[in-house]
């Protein structure tokens, strides 16, 4: 019995996010298995087939599998899932939408956004947004869970998979993609970044973010914000980091105007070095940085980037 | 008559499950042996991402795009307030699938579709994770065992003959796909600000039918399929040193902590 993982990738290369729940499969003993769903995905297969660690390939390049929609990849997950003991993948919101629809078609429960494999049936996860780690011991027939990225290494390069093509299970036709509006941004995604800066409501309007951008631009950082940000209309979702949005762990997490609630500590408390930029000396977000500044964001963050 | 009605060219019946879980702003505490959350004398309320889809359907309601909304909560006999939280907001009756058994996901999702399979909605609004087990689950396998499509973590929906139109939060940005109906959808945080139930609204939901069921109704075993071996506190994060100065904070990021070349 081997394990399945299932790529996230644009057609062209594999995410980020799937090399490192690839390591998570690696760690439970099997030989591993990349699932390649996509139209015109050659070069995302020729990408997978590098990885270290993959034995095989499996490439299913069909319309039907454009957009990673669940309904479609649910089935072919499904007609190819005998022989696999776990089917694993990075709980980005890809991963969330089509693995719990594939864990019931084939009665099996589901483990979201693992962050450890204690062995090869027992994982850690958090709940309550991170406040506590549940062990959980599986003994299903198959173990199906979606992987947190940030808490795994991305598999290296090096690997010379075999490529197996797979016949398509088609598309039944109840759901279908109609467009998508992506946040156009020369700076890196924020999940992968090395150094992220992020504001909440202390910014006090949306036009406020450009002095967090001018920073960013000078570190090569991603810009992130707060629930409390979003909520208010400031940015966007998709810049949220927290339970509810985004969960990162770069090198330098840096919280302006942030005060520290636990919904957003939960997103980004495993930063290496975490610094906190707040005019209130009691705000929680100080208990968590290794630097607290206690200043009024509006002269600190001028004077930081001025500093760069 | 209801004019609205009669000039709409469709109407849908809606589903709203909903989840009693602790309420947001409380600090949970690890029980001392490790064998969960200490869940005595803390305060619960309606999940938040749940109010959400309970706001949605009633939003559909008052439009006239709604003839029922009906609640559905599966847990203890408390989770009737749950139900009578939805029904303050706008919701016609509940039912409470009544069990003291901390139902997995998976169950969940077969005793809603039981539900489903009993009142016949055109369309099922789930909030689209509970804030306890952040599992992110059940809508999505509701959708797979009932074989309907499912539209996740919507911003936007925009119900029409026949189909729905949902803006999904993805990654990157926003997604929107179309659905067939009947369909599931799960609500995401922008798809609206839940109201606030009145009190004149809260006396009137103390009238509104609540029908109780049990798992053994609908024919489903609800003991749990994964083992909870232990249930810790996170790692802690110690809090750093205070600097006075931005010209303090680069020399540490660059010579202390290595961060910044």
């Amino acid at each position: 019995m081997n394990t399945l993982v299932i790529a996230e990738h644009d057609n062209q290369t594999i995410a980020d996010a799937t090399k490192k729940a690839i390591s998570a499969a690696i760690a439970l003993g099997k030989d591993v298995h990349l699932l390649v769903a996509g139209e015109n995905c050659a070069d995302a297969v020729a990408d997978a087939a590098k990885i270290d660690g993959v034995a095989k390939v499996l490439k299913a390049d069909d319309a039907a599998f454009a957009k990673l929609l669940a309904e479609p990849l649910a089935d072919l997950v499904v007609s190819m899932a005998d022989g696999y003991s776990a089917i694993i993948t990075a709980a980005t919101t890809n991963g969330k939408n089509f693995m719990p629809r594939i864990a019931a078609l084939l009665d099996m429960p589901q483990l979201s956004d693992i962050t450890a494999v204690v062995d090869a049936n027992t994982f850690e996860r958090p709940i309550y947004a991170g406040n506590a780690i549940q062990t959980v011991k599986v003994s299903s027939a198959t173990i199906v869970m979606t992987v947190r990225a940030t808490a795994f290494p991305a598999a290296g390069e090096g690997g010379s998979a075999s490529v197996e093509d797979l016949t398509s299970t088609g598309d039944k036709g109840i759901s279908e993609y109609v467009g998508e509006e992506l946040t156009v941004s020369d700076r890196p995604e924020l999940t992968s970044a090395k150094i992220v800066i992020s504001g909440g409501r202390g910014m006090q309007s949306g036009d406020n973010f450009t002095i967090l951008e001018s920073v960013a631009d000078k570190l090569g950082a991603a810009v992130g914000a707060s629930r409390a940000a979003v909520d208010a209309g400031f940015v966007p979702n998709d810049y949220q980091v927290g339970q509810t949005g985004k969960v990162v762990a770069p090198e330098l997490y840096i919280a302006v105007g942030i005060s520290g609630a636990i919904q957003h500590l939960a997103g980004m408390k495993d930063s290496k070095v975490i610094v906190a930029i707040n005019k209130d000396e009691e705000a929680p977000i100080f208990q968590v940085a290794d630097y607290g500044l206690v200043a009024d964001l509006f002269n600190a963050v001028p004077e930081l980037d001025s500093a760069l | 008559m209801n004019l609205k009605l009669q000039i709409k060219d469709f109407t849908m019946k809606i589903l709203v499950p909903v989840k009693r879980v602790v309420d947001y702003n409380v600090k949970i505490r690890v029980k001392p042996d490790q064998t969960g959350v200490d869940l005595a004398n803390v305060k619960m309320s309606m999940n938040p991402f749940c109010e959400i889809a309970v706001e949605e359907a009633v939003r559909l309601q008052e439009a006239g795009t709604a003839t029922e909304v009906i609640a559905v909560s599966v847990g203890p006999a408390q989770a009737q307030e749950t139900i009578r939280t939805a029904l303050a907001m706008g919701a016609d009756r509940g039912i409470l699938i009544q069990t003291d058994v901390e139902v997995e996901p998976l169950a969940i999702a077969k005793l809603l579709k039981g539900v489903v399979e009993a009142e016949s909605p055109d369309l099922v609004i789930l909030g689209k994770q509970a804030i306890d087990g952040d599992n992110n689950q059940t809508g999505q396998m509701l959708a797979a065992l009932l074989g309907w499509p499912q539209g996740t973590f919507a911003s936007e929906i925009k119900p029409e003959a026949g189909n729905i139109g949902v803006t999904r939060e993805i990654d990157g940005g926003l997604q929107t796909i179309k659905l067939n109906l009947p369909a599931i959808v799960t609500t995401d945080l922008r798809l609206n600000e839940p109201r606030y139930a009145s009190l004149p609204n809260i006396m009137k939901a103390k009238k509104k039918p609540i029908d109780e069921k049990t798992p053994e109704d609908y024919g489903v075993d609800v003991t749990p399929q994964l083992e909870i071996v232990k249930v810790a506190e996170p790692p802690v994060r110690e809090a750093g040193v205070k600097v006075e100065t931005i010209q303090e904070l680069v020399d540490k990021l660059k010579n202390e902590a290595g961060v910044l070349s």
